[in-house]
Order: C-alpha cells, then sequence, then structure tokens
C-alpha cells in the first residue's frame, strides 16, 4: 500500500488514566488496507521535536476512515498531543512497516495475544482482524497497576479470554504476564507480543520453550520511518535490519533473543 | 516570467543539474524508499547512501539520538558493498530521471579508489561524492578530511583513475576548512560539497550513559545551519570550483540562503526523514522566490550576498 503524507483531524482525546490517552483521528481519505502491527509518524512540531515519533495503529475503521492511537505521555511528543483539542489536525506519515502475520496458517486455532503497558495498542486491531479470519484470539495483558490496564471493554468485546496480571494484585492474577497460572501448561497455537523489552523477551523465551510459534513488535529508536537513515536496526540473524520498513513485526526465531 | 526561469546548474566536468537541489547522502536511501511523497524527477539529482568496497554491517544500536533543533546519528556506513549496488541497486535506479550521484567511502585509499574506478563504468552515474569526512567509522572516513595532506592524497589517488564528475564532501571537524577545500581542489576535484555532520555527543542523565553505542555522532538539522552557512561562505570565496552546500535545510528560502552564501546547488538532508517530500518543495519554493525577485537565472543568485 502506497505511504503518504496527511492531515488528519482529532475528533476525540479521551484520558485513560494519568498518563495513557487515546486519539480518534479522521483521515481525509480511506487507507485501501491497514495490517495489525503497522504504524504511523506523527509531527509535534509545536512541542519543540524535531523528528517524527513513530505510534503503532490501535485500531482502524474504514468508513468512515479513522484512525485510533493509544499513546503514554513519556516525552515532548506524546504530551503535546494529549492537548489537542477536537478539530486540531496532527501531521501523520503512514501506515508504515510489515505487520503481523494474520493467517491462519501462522495463527492457528487459538492464539494468544500478549501485552504489556501501552503495548497492548497493537493487539486490539491484530485481535479484529483475526476474528475476521476466523479466529477467536485470546488476550493476556499485564501492567504495574489496575489503573494501567486500559480498553479492557474493548478486548473482552470480542468475545475471547481476557486474562489479567498485575505487578500489585490489583486486578487479576499478582504478577508479570509470564507468571500467570495459563502459562503453566499452555495450549495455544501462536503467541504474539508487544509491549516493554523485558516483557517481549520473557515471552518469547516462554514461547520457545513451549514450542509455540511467535511474533514480536519492536520500538527502536526511528529517525525516518521509511527505511532511510538506518538508524531503528534490530541485529537479527540475517544481520541489522532497520525495524521501521523490515518490522516492527519480527518472528521472534529471526532474533537475537534465545 | 515563470515560463523564462532558467535553474539549471553546470557543475563542470559534463554535470550539470535541472536546478541545485540535491537530496544528501544517508537521509534519502536510494530513492526509491521516497517514491510514494515526490517525484524524483523534479530534483536536480540524489545522492545515494555511503558506498563502501566491502559490505559493512555498520555500529551497533542505538545509533540516534535526537537534540534540539537536529539529530545525532551513528550508522557507521552500513552498506551492502559496491558490487551489491551494481549488481542489485544500480539497475532498479539507473533510468531515474533525474541525476544520480553515489557517495563512496573507504577505510583505506585503496578502497576508494577501486570502488570510484568500479562505479566509472557505470553509465548512468555521471559523478561520485566522495565521502572524506565521515565521523562514524573507526579508520579512514574522516581521518582523510581533517587534514589537508591526508585529503589531497585520497583526491589524488581517486582522481587518477575517476574521470568524469568528483565532488569530494569536505568535514566541518577542522580548524580551517578553507585550506582543506584548496587542497582537494589542488588536485583536482571538480566540485566541493559542505558541510558532513558536526562530531557531538548526547548523554542520558538518568542511566549516566552515552545515548548512542559510539559515545560520540554525528550532529545534523536546523541547529548546524549558522556553522554550515558560514563554511559556505568561506569556501567559495577561496576557491575556483563549484560548491554544494548543505546543514540544517529545511524550506526554499534556507536553499537560497545557502545559493547566496556562493553554493551552486544545495543538498538536503536530515529535514528530509521530518518531511519526506520536502526536497521537491524546495525545488518550486525556489521557483516562487525567483518569479517574486523577478531572477530569471538562478546564476544570478549564487553568491549574491550584499555584505556591504
Amino acid at each position: 500500500m502506497k505511504k503518504e503524507i496527511l492531515q488528519g483531524t482529532i475528533l476525540s482525546n479521551t484520558p485513560l488514566n494519568e498518563s495513557y490517552y487515546q486519539l480518534e483521528v479522521a483521515l481525509p481519505t480511506p487507507w485501501e488496507e491497514v495490517n495489525p502491527g503497522q504504524f504511523v509518524q506523527l509531527l509535534a512540531r509545536e512541542s519543540g521535536a524535531f523528528l517524527r515519533r513513530p505510534i503503532s495503529i490501535c485500531d482502524y475503521n474504514a468508513a468512515p476512515a479513522k484512525l485510533f492511537l493509544l499513546i503514554q505521555q513519556v516525552g515532548k511528543g506524546s504530551r503535546y498531543w494529549a492537548t489537542l483539542k477536537t478539530g486540531s489536525t496532527l501531521d501523520i506519515v503512514g501506515p508504515l512497516g510489515h505487520g503481523f502475520t494474520c493467517t491462519p496458517h501462522f495463527a492457528g486455532p487459538k492464539p494468544l495475544l500478549v501485552g504489556g503497558g501501552v503495548g497492548i495498542a497493537p493487539l486490539l486491531y491484530l485481535g479484529k482482524q483475526l476474528l475476521r479470519n476466523g479466529i477467536v484470539p485470546s488476550f493476556l495483558l499485564g501492567g504495574r497497576t489496575r489503573l494501567l490496564l486500559v480498553l479492557q471493554e474493548q478486548f473482552e468485546a470480542l468475545g475471547g479470554d481476557v486474562f489479567y496480571t498485575t505487578e500489585d494484585g490489583s486486578l487479576g492474577e499478582k504478577g508479570v504476564v509470564t507468571d500467570h497460572s495459563i502459562c503453566t501448561h499452555p495450549s495455544y497455537s501462536s503467541v504474539y507480543t508487544c509491549g516493554p523489552l523485558p516483557m517481549m523477551q520473557n515471552v518469547t523465551k516462554w514461547a520457545h520453550i513451549h514450542e509455540i510459534p511467535s511474533e514480536v513488535s519492536l520500538e527502536n529508536r526511528m529517525a525516518c520511518g521509511i527505511g532511510a537513515c538506518l538508524c531503528c536496526v534490530e541485529d537479527t540473524q540475517e544481520g541489522n535490519k532497520c525495524i521501521c520498513t523490515e518490522g516492527p513485526v519480527f518472528r521472534t526465531e529471526q532474533l537475537r533473543w534465545l | 516570467m515563470s515560463k523564462d526561469i532558467n535553474m539549471t546548474v553546470d557543475l563542470g566536468n559534463n554535470f550539470s543539474l535541472k536546478n541545485p537541489v540535491l537530496t544528501a547522502s544517508g537521509t534519502f536511501g536510494y530513492g526509491t524508499e521516497y517514491q510514494d511523497f515526490l517525484d524524483l524527477s523534479t530534483l536536480g539529482g540524489i545522492v545515494v547512501k555511503g558506498t563502501t568496497w566491502s559490505p559493512r554491517e555498520g555500529n551497533p544500536y542505538p545509533r540516534m539520538a535526537e537534540t534540539p533543533a537536529g539529530m545525532l546519528n551513528a550508522v557507521g556506513l552500513q552498506n551492502k558493498g559496491v558490487h551489491y549496488f551494481v549488481k542489485h541497486i544500480y539497475p532498479q535506479i539507473k533510468d531515474y530521471l533525474t541525476q544520480v550521484i553515489v557517495n563512496v567511502s573507504g577505510s583505506t585509499i585503496e578502497d576508494y579508489v577501486r570502488t570510484a574506478e568500479l562505479l566509472s563504468i557505470l553509465d548512468h552515474i555521471p559523478a561520485i561524492e566522495l565521502n572524506i569526512s565521515c565521523p562514524n567509522v573507526k579508520e579512514g572516513g574522516m581521518a582523510f578530511g581533517v587534514t589537508a595532506g591526508g585529503a589531497s592524497e585520497v583526491v589524488r589517488a581517486v582522481r587518477a583513475v575517476y574521470p568524469k564528475h568528483l565532488m569530494v564532501k569536505l568535514s566541518p571537524n577542522v580548524t580551517d576548512i578553507t585550506e582543506i577545500a584548496r587542497a582537494v581542489e589542488a588536485e583536482g576535484a571538480d566540485s566541493l560539497s559542505l558541510i558532513n555532520t558536526i562530531l557531538g555527543m548526547a548523554i542520558d542523565a538518568e542511566r549516566r550513559k552515552p545515548i548512542l553505542s559510539t559515545i560520540t555522532g554525528g550532529l545534523s538539522g536546523p541547529c548546524i545551519k549558522p556553522v554550515a552557512l558560514r563554511m559556505v561562505w568561506q569556501v567559495a570565496k577561496v576557491v575556483h570550483i563549484p560548491v554544494i552546500g548543505m546543514g540544517g535545510i529545511t524550506s526554499a528560502t534556507d536553499a537560497i540562503e545557502f545559493l547566496l552564501a556562493g553554493a551552486s546547488a544545495i543538498q538536503v538532508g536530515c529535514y528530509n526523514f521530518v518531511d519526506p517530500s520536502i526536497s521537491q518543495k524546495i525545488v518550486s519554493g525556489i521557483k516562487d522566490y525567483m518569479n517574486r525577485h523577478q531572477v530569471e537565472d538562478i546564476s544570478a543568485l549564487i553568491g549574491g550576498l550584499t555584505t556591504r
């Protein structure tokens, strides 16, 4: 699908907790195809940020064309977008990157989607796409505390199991995602994961121990987002690869994590 | 008067550009990455990614740090080597309706020479840009470009085997850039491009660690523009070959400032990352400026600074 620069319009900006918020952004024209795990590059010029920031697509709606973005306030750019009012514009480049594999062949009958913190973002649209392919996804979502586990109703609305872990035990089982009791004797056909790096590495190791094929979405420091600058490389089995074009989603056996 | 505007720039040695806007090496891939965002045929040319004799994996991640009004990079010339370029990339880019210049780098003089020699046989590559100023490689690279002796040596060797247009990219990380510029001109370079990135550093205070894997890296972006303008102005005054200016260009106005300082053409660098269509916008912006100022030929702008 052709990439483009466009001006989106903020339809809503909803705070979800003290640092997460969700932007609903109208696109001037629909995108032909958006794959789960793809991302957009957003400008935040007013904040003083020079480069664009990569933000993963949390959900996409074709008619009317709109994007949902789940964002955590961490730096200049993400704090600036949190202040955007309905009707303001957002400079977007997208859709970018290579997303998750949603085919029945890879996903199998019982995929588990494992997310941590704001990393749950791409799993919502991934879950919806799997459902469209006739596969009911299960979710395992983790956060430090209950308030950091957002969009629960939307994940639960997909009809599969949704399991939670919190480090303080305020929701679901206490601990990190791989501590959850479903991980002891897993019966899943595939695992997709996105979240903090240590979490993704633990999930990858766990999936390999149980011989479950898995994919992971990386978040390396990025400049161009289109494969030109070679800044966001990941050291893979086949050498350095740009996560912006050859990722952000990789099969875990391609990485050097094991 | 739009029809009568002449933006053609002759850089010498059978190498001319339809307009003075080039994209800088390392910021524009091989052009293919940008085809969704602009029409390459509107550009004066593109300078493709730094190419070396042998493949290079580049530096470890992290390779980038944002700075106020710019960025540091430490990519370290990751590329698949000149043989891969000739076999797999050249066929994809040789029919672009714009000039394609290959940026050439090396660790040894022999590497520069062999790479240039191989590229010289490619019909659709009318020029190379000799990178004697990359701050991100351990050996070679900038080491050649920071002394007049080193710069002379590598330019002399490449000049002997490369008959087409030879552009030499200068480092700003020197005490007197005009000394290097004159030395390179004396060895027969056809043009000079400047500036490469300025050596810089970024620190993560919370972790008490450098952000870049290489500790130091090359600074680019609007923050370096005043330094770049000053160096272009200084160099253009003392050499008789064309100067190609770059450093922090984000708009047609920036580009015109470089032309006025003495640059015959310009390169757009890391702003391509922010607005992937910017180079095309700069071409039309220069045209608008020429119309507005009733300038019929771009040559009237080159070195057109009024200093008193």
